[in-house]
């Protein structure tokens, strides 16, 4: 190793007040590939998006190549060879492969027309680079999501790269593209490149990192070389911290079963997921981004349209082809994504409230707006809402109270199965706790919920059974003394195999 | 507490700035000409604007759902050209007004489902597909007739649209009925709460158990409906369509009443009366053009000003 090519110098970043990457200091070398891990939400796609200067930092210096940058853009980190591949996709479906790898830094000839041909030579002696069997010419829509990583990652090469970033390269590879992927990496390495490494695959990143760093809650946990750490302690690192009383106690569900799900399938994203889930149960279901949660419950409830599968209620076989058929057999979903998928910020408070139960507020042909407004004053009281009036837009409330209204919207559909999406992103403690105790009084009353969650502490706090998914499968179904950490990780990472032995 | 009472202010002025902005028109309008305030006049002018606003107040569903149709102009010839084609084929008596009447509101309900099927059905963006059958139904028309008018031979038809009831022209009392009508429809109903929750955030709509293709598709099949009001009256009112002219340029100004009336483009909320207003408002400069002697050819350019300046204003406030 040589001289350090990137330093950061007390690093920190906060969004609105809240710390999300605190006093971080990394020093990585010229050639070397540095890892980085941590839980969602620990801070690694913050520090890299401060690093290809996406993001400002709020204190703290950043060196490269000895010199302090005092202001990190996009352009200047292009300009001094930082690239990054990133974990979303950032191709222009309509143009093709070697189009978007040449985006804005096309060749030209004669100042004037484009050099198509150089460019169309370069990508497919890129693709070769990457045994890749990629047309040039190949429109992206076309490719496989597998493929489009690999236009990905040839994009960034294309650029004389001193420093390169890949934020979960490997999620959508097979084992072959990875081995391939790696022998290139070690390759760009020997060739002087330095290479920031982030990923969930713990063996992965041992195998080819030259030291790994990990992240807690924005924290800075350690620095290790690969060598000196065992995949066992990294998990351990990553998760380690201690469940604190904000969780309710856990009831007991009750032995009927409320819903079964066999098969399931949605193309590559869900692969025949079956699981069973009791009256009055909290069902967990944890996984990395990507494992295919939210893709599961959304195929449940009839957004997406399944491949394979079946799903019965109470015993009985329902045939769920959109949201509406899902209310119909008495389930309801609290979205992810609240912005987008669950309320109606325009709308007030009541119209919100009601929008898919709607049906029960007709009174001859017409909507009726006092017991609408009842409604929602009895939820306000009940969900401790804090809203201006009860008329508010849905826009004048906070985070928080804004996923109560989700929350509420759905159950006033009056559900016997609740799906919970990430029902805490992004809102603050007090809310939370609302929520778990909400949670907890649901499956009292009798109501089975599926509790989808990326924090460990919640799934373990709330949950009776929790099922751990990756790449699109459950890998498994962890009961009782199961329900740790360290179990719970090795099926998410993929590890399990060895956690048997 | 600031910003609760901006929003305050900013929904009185989505509610009230049309209003206000009718009232100092009339204001500025009577003094500008001493014509403007008698009663001929005003009949007029609303007889004059009870044609596109009955359009727009349909248009507005569309608009407010995230769509938009410039196919109604074209479609008002076309099934207006079917009216009176039938009035003639049945006789002219009262009974073939009532079939004409009955056909004249199929046909346009049907024309609008046309439109809706394309754009739920086949996914294509609104306003392409109404841009093609704007043209389709203006080329229809003029087949059908053989580029020759469509005259009645009824000396009853004529009677519907020149009707006066209570001194009051009864194309202007169907457009009023049908205000009070639609408003409560947009307001009071499921269907009306699904048209602003679809064109509020149509994925959120979709999440919440809600058939935003089909509540699209019927926004289109209500404004192909009151295209076929229109046409019935606009046709009885000259006793015949002319099959170049009729109804051309009818989707400017059932748009502009639209907006004008404070609906946004964007969809997602709108206000019928508000688009009554703007019709009338539309109604009132064109008018005052005319009794100012201001060249009919520039009128085109004045309307064109005001539904920018309007959506410069949404623009604004947005």
């Amino acid at each position: 190793m040589t001289e350090s090519l990137v330093k950061t110098h007390s690093v920190a970043k906060e969004f609105s007040g809240v710390r999300v990457l605190d006093d971080i200091s990394i020093e990585v070398s010229e050639g070397e590939i540095f890892g980085i891990i941590g839980e969602n939400g620990a801070g690694k796609s913050t520090l890299i998006k401060i690093l290809n200067g996406i993001y400002q930092p709020t204190e703290g210096e950043i060196y490269f190549d000895g010199e302090e940058i005092e202001r990190m853009d996009p352009f200047r980190a292009k300009e001094i060879g930082i690239s990054t591949i990133p974990q979303e996709f950032n191709l222009v479906e309509h143009l093709n492969v070697y189009e978007n790898i040449f985006l804005g830094q096309e060749h030209e000839q004669k100042r004037l027309l484009l050099n198509r041909k150089k460019m169309k030579k370069l990508t497919s002696e890129l693709m070769d680079e990457l045994q890749a069997e990629i047309s040039p010419v190949a429109p992206i829509g076309d490719l496989s999501v597998a493929q489009k990583q690999m236009v990905e990652i040839a994009k960034a090469l294309a650029y004389e790269s001193r420093l390169l970033i890949m934020d979960e390269p490997t999620t959508v590879l097979t084992a072959n593209e990875i081995r391939i992927l790696f022998d290139l990496m070690r390759d760009l390495s020997d060739r002087g490149v330095t290479i920031i490494y982030i990923s969930h695959k713990l063996r992965e990143v041992k195998e080819i990192c030259d030291r790994v760093m990990v992240l807690r809650d924005g924290d800075f946990v350690g620095l290790y070389h690969t060598e000196e750490v065992s995949e066992h302690e990294m998990a351990n690192m990553m998760v380690g911290r201690e469940l604190n009383q904000m969780f309710p106690e856990v009831s007991f569900p009750q032995p009927e079963t409320a819903m079964e799900v066999h098969g399931m399938s949605e193309g590559e994203l869900v692969e025949d997921v079956t699981f069973s889930l009791k009256k009055g149960e909290i069902l967990g279901f944890f996984g990395l981004v990507g494992a295919g949660r939210t893709e599961l419950a959304e195929t449940i409830i009839g957004v997406r349209d399944r491949t394979a599968g079946t799903i019965k209620v109470q015993d009985e076989r329902v045939e769920i082809d959109s949201p509406r058929d899902a209310v119909k057999s008495g389930i309801a979903y609290l979205p992810e994504d609240r912005q987008n998928t669950g309320i109606l910020t325009n709308f007030d408070l009541p119209s919100n409230v009601t929008l898919i139960s709607l049906g029960k507020y007709i009174k001859n042909l017409l909507i009726d707006r006092k017991k609408e407004l009842e409604q929602t004053k009895e939820y306000i009281d009940e969900f401790h809402i804090r809203t201006p009036s009860i008329r508010a837009r849905l826009e004048t409330l906070s985070g928080g109270n804004q996923q109560k209204v989700s929350l509420v919207k759905s159950l006033d559909t009056e559900p016997e199965i609740f799906i919970f999406d990430e029902p805490t992103r992004g809102i603050d403690v007090s809310a939370k706790m609302d929520i778990f105790n909400f949670i907890n009084e649901l499956v009292r009353s009798g109501i089975s919920v599926i509790f989808i969650s990326s924090e460990l502490e919640e799934i373990i706090g709330m949950c009776n059974r929790v099922a751990v998914m990756r790449e699109g499968r459950i890998t498994g179904i962890l009961e009782g003394d199961e329900i740790n950490e360290e179990q719970i990780m090795y099926h998410a990472t993929g590890l399990e195999e060895r956690a048997v032995q | 507490m600031a910003g609760i009472k901006e929003r305050v202010s900013q929904v009185d002025m989505e509610t009230y700035g049309p209003l206000l902005a009718l009232i100092v028109l009339v204001v500025v309008s009577s003094f500008a000409s001493p014509y403007f305030l008698k009663w001929r006049n005003i009949t007029n002018v609303l007889r004059q604007i009870s044609y596109t606003g009955t359009i727009a107040l349909g248009m507005t569903f569309v608009i407010i759902s995230g769509g938009i149709d410039l196919s109604v102009g074209s479609m008002t010839a076309f099934v207006g050209g079917v009216v009176v084609i039938m009035v003639n084929y049945f006789g002219g008596g009262l009974l073939a007004i009532l079939v004409a009447i009955l056909v004249g509101l199929l046909m346009g309900a049907a024309a609008g489902a046309f439109n809706g099927l394309i754009i739920t059905k086949g996914k294509v963006a609104p306003f392409i597909v109404t841009l093609g059958t704007w043209g389709m139904f203006r080329s229809l028309t003029l087949y059908i007739s053989g580029a020759g008018e469509f005259r009645s031979t009824s000396n009853l038809f004529p009677q519907l649209g020149m009707g006066y009831f209570l001194r009051i022209p009864i194309p202007v009392w169907i457009l009023l009925g049908l205000t009070v009508f639609y408003s409560i429809l947009l307001n009071r109903t499921k269907f009306g709460r699904y048209v602003c929750a679809v064109g509020s955030n149509e994925r959120v709509a979709e999440y919440s158990a809600i058939n935003s293709q089909r509540i699209k598709f019927y926004t289109y099949i209500l404004t192909g409906l009151n295209v076929g009001i229109t046409a019935v009256l606009l046709s009885s009112r000259l006793n015949s369509i002319n099959p170049t002219t009729a109804g051309s340029g009818f989707e400017l100004d059932a748009i502009a009443a639209v907006i004008i009336g404070g609906t946004m483009l964007s969809g997602g909320s709108g206000s019928i009366f508000g688009t009554l207003i703007g019709a009338v408002i539309l109604g009132i400069v064109s008018n005052m053009l005319n009794l100012l002697g201001v060249s009919p050819y520039l009128q085109g350019t004045v309307r064109g000003l005001v539904i920018i300046g309007a959506v410069l204003i949404q623009r604004q406030r947005g």
